[in-house]
């Protein structure tokens, strides 16, 4: 089964487009949210990740800071 | 091993405009860079790339991509890390592999400069950014320092003004360095607070930022931030580039056809000596290089 895809983002930050191109180009569907629209998810975020940089993503429970394509690959075995 | 017509290191605005006039004139090319769009994708609002009144630096990047990626250009996101040249050969290595090549554009950019301070490593990304489009809006209602005030460091601070609470800019000149248009934006917004002749001693905080230490006209002083943005310039991408010649600021030197030292190796953008470092230079510039390479080919005639 697919395995369940968060990405924490914000809409002006180019690595974050690049993350959902990416993941669309793999015909991933993911979650996708906007941490500077929502105050609570962005501290979610830095608790998980312990930084403040996006895109964060959660693949169930495996946190990627970054655009980290290989990482990215690996976790999803694409 | 295959032989490249061209090899183009960088895919910023140079780089991309390169490949595109290369790839019409039929040259068998290869673009070898860890990322797509350099600089311009990490800018913020764009008024003076003409055709566009206004678009931003990651749209205008997604466009530059679009236009290469609408040709077959062979892309490789590596890093490379040393370049020579044997006989008419051109080797490039990367982190990867090597290739080989009859000519080279280097396109590859600048960077953002660090502080080189106490703590910059440890926070980096817990608080610490060179990235105000990517990062401001995570500072809504905190207090931030933005580090340099030149252009980039006044366009963060303008970012941040409608996000964070109160705005620093330590700034190491007498006075603000930046366009007067912004400087002006600067001076009517009541939450922003210059402090010239200042400069970063270090970076503090627990498991993020929560204070830089300053030296301000000479006497040191801790400032309560949690977030800090670090806009000082920018430094050539060169570490691989050992044998062309470069400037006082370690910019590649070119003469007007975009040639190096090195016969048959270009450069083009803001990795060279060009003067102003503007998206629209770049791209222009990444055209004459390609230009110049097709030429430097149509006149050896390699089989």
């Amino acid at each position: 089964m697919a395995k369940h895809v968060v990405v924490y983002s914000s809409p002006t930050c180019p690595h974050c487009l690049h993350t959902k191109q990416f993941l669309k180009e793999n015909n991933i569907s993911f979650e996708d949210i906007d941490v500077t629209a929502d105050h609570q998810q962005a501290e979610i975020m830095i608790e998980k990740s312990g930084q403040m940089g996006v895109p964060v993503l959660d693949i169930e429970g495996d946190i990627i800071v970054g655009f980290d394509k290989e990482k990215i690959k690996i976790t999803l075995g694409i | 091993m295959a032989m490249y017509d061209l090899i183009i290191i960088g895919a910023g605005p140079a780089g991309i405009t390169a490949s595109v006039y290369a790839v019409r004139k039929r040259l068998n090319i290869l673009v070898i860079s860890p990322d797509i769009g350099g600089q311009a994708a990490l800018g913020g609002d764009i008024e003076n790339y003409t055709g566009y009144q206004f678009i931003t630096g990651p749209e205008l990047a997604l466009k530059f991509e679009e236009h290469m990626r609408k040709f077959d250009i062979q892309l490789k996101d590596e890093s490379v890390q040393d370049l020579k040249k044997t006989g008419e050969i051109i080797i490039v290595k990367t982190n990867k592999a090597e290739y080989q090549a009859r000519t080279v554009i280097v396109a590859s950019g600048k960077k953002t400069r660090e502080l080189n301070v106490p703590g910059e490593n440890e926070f980096k990304n817990r608080g610490l950014t060179y990235c105000a489009t990517c990062d401001a809006p995570l500072f809504s209602g905190k207090d931030v320092a933005v580090i340099g005030g030149g252009n980039s460091g006044l366009d963060a601070a303008i970012q941040l003004e409608r996000i964070a609470k109160k705005v620093y800019i330590i700034n190491i000149a007498h006075e603000l360095t930046g366009d007067e248009i912004m400087q002006e934006t600067i001076k009517k917004d009541k939450n922003t607070i210059v402090y010239n002749e200042s400069k970063v001693l270090a970076v503090l905080g627990e498991k993020m930022v929560n204070a830089i230490k300053i030296s301000r006209q000479g006497k040191e002083e801790i400032l309560p931030v949690e977030g800090i943005f670090v806009e000082i310039g920018l430094i050539p991408n060169i570490d691989f580039a050992g044998i062309l010649e470069k400037n006082e600021f370690g910019e590649i030197k070119v003469n007007c056809y975009n040639e190096t030292n090195i016969e048959a190796i270009f450069a083009a953008g803001d990795v060279t000596n060009v003067p102003e470092k503007q998206i629209i230079i770049a791209a222009g510039e990444g055209s004459k290089a390609a230009l110049s390479a097709f030429r430097y080919l149509n006149q050896h005639r390699f089989s």
